[in-house]
């Protein structure tokens, strides 16, 4: 494995051969804002909010998909990315119905909090209002897809860590929706082992844990790290 | 009781060996993949051509038989346009919007198709003819171009398209 030399926001940083910028540059305290990355899964690349400038590029990458390069110059935080980052997450509150006040995440909810540090006030676009269900078939959860904005941390962490691979998406575009196995109500799905990692990693209130009201919902991402380290590092097997 | 079976047999026997041959093409389609899951594509396009569409049985005995998670495969099947979940109509047109059919005026055809039998991306109510919409066929030099069953008809007028229609009966 060898070290790479590369500046991220004039800092002076060094990342090995494979790890990718997004993470090189939060190891070095710079916090390159993200929706779609969850540590311990594989990224796609889905959300574009961990765009940065690479030197000698005039197109933006998403970080979470780069690898990292020897003398790379990359800049996280221009005006040019915080107005991408802005449109970004208007967008997203515009796709879909995300009403704070009355949503099980508020105060803990990931959207939130990104559009609160981008200074995101209000929404220039027009809001679509879909018409869009909830499902609370399942005994402990449900899913909420106003809330949804098609990260696939969920789909991703199902298949990747609990290995049932019960989400996907169908459709695609304005008509992508998650679905459980053949797109039945979630509590009839025959995969799903109700371990709840979809609801831990979901960055919005989409999924959630029933009995839960307004703002009262949290999630816990602990056990991603135990259980991708103990994989990794073979400390189940004797 | 074998008797009341061999009595039977022969009443539905035509329909069930058309039946039997379309799950052996399929079967066929998927053995030469050996069954593996990276031949999903290929196995759903075999499976929309024999049948007309993807039922939910279909996607269930392709899933089970590549051995992927449901969700996958509905996921790739819904994706892409060119699988249908619901049945085709008896006549498919395909209306190109291709800069080329556009300027040449394939709104008109397509408005012509939407107005006497079903919106883009249905089938009309009694089945018989489904519309659909493509970006560019490849076909500019005969803009503006339609496919028909598959055939590729350029140079269309709506009087041309409203004949057409008449031919095949559509009020």
């Amino acid at each position: 494995m060898s070290v790479n030399t590369l500046s991220i926001d004039g800092k002076m940083v060094t990342g090995t051969t494979g790890e990718t910028v997004f993470d090189v540059a939060w190891n070095n305290g710079v916090r390159i804002p993200r929706l779609c990355h969850v540590g311990g899964v594989s990224d796609v690349g889905a959300c574009r909010l961990c765009l940065v400038e690479v030197e000698g590029q005039s197109r933006l990458v998403a970080s979470c998909r780069t690898a990292v390069q020897e003398g790379m110059v990359v800049r996280t935080d221009t005006p040019r990315l915080q107005a991408h980052r802005r449109l970004i997450v208007e967008l997203l509150f515009a796709e879909r119905n995300h009403v704070c006040a009355v949503c099980v995440q508020n105060g803990n909810c990931e959207l939130q909090d990104l559009a609160a540090s981008l200074g995101v006030d209000h929404v220039r676009l027009r809001y679509r209002y879909p018409k869009l269900p909830v499902d609370t078939s399942h005994e402990r959860f449900g899913i909420d897809h106003n809330r949804c904005v098609l990260c696939t941390r969920c789909i991703r962490v199902c298949d990747e860590v609990e290995g049932a691979h019960t989400w996907d998406l169908r459709g695609r575009g304005t008509h992508a929706l998650l679905i459980a196995d053949f797109g039945d109500p979630w509590g009839q799905s025959e995969s799903c082992t109700s371990c709840g990692k979809c609801v831990q990693v979901c960055p919005t209130g989409a999924l959630f844990t029933k009995g839960k009201s307004v703002a009262e919902m949290q999630k816990d991402r602990r056990f991603l790290k135990y259980i991708v380290t103990a994989r990794e590092k073979h400390e189940w097997i004797r | 009781m074998p008797s009341e079976n061999a009595a039977r047999a022969p009443a539905d026997a035509p329909a069930r060996a058309a039946k039997d041959n379309r799950e052996k093409f399929l079967e066929r389609a998927m053995s030469r993949h050996n069954y593996s899951g990276d031949a999903l594509i290929e196995v759903l396009h075999t499976a929309q051509e024999l049948y007309g569409h993807l039922t939910p049985e279909l996607l269930r005995t392709i899933a089970a038989k590549l051995r992927l998670p449901p969700s996958h495969v509905l996921g790739v099947a819904t994706f892409y346009h060119f699988f249908s979940l619901e049945p085709k109509g008896e006549h498919s047109f395909i209306v190109c919007l291709g800069t080329a059919c556009y300027v040449k005026g394939a709104l008109g055809l397509l408005a012509t198709l939407e107005r006497r039998c079903a919106k883009a991306g249905s089938t009309s109510p009694d089945g018989r003819v489904s519309v659909d919409s493509a970006r560019c066929i490849g076909a500019c030099g005969l803009a503006p171009a339609i496919i028909r069953n598959g055939e590729i008809v350029g140079r269309l007028s709506a009087a041309q398209l409203d004949a057409e229609l008449d031919g095949i009966g559509v009020p």
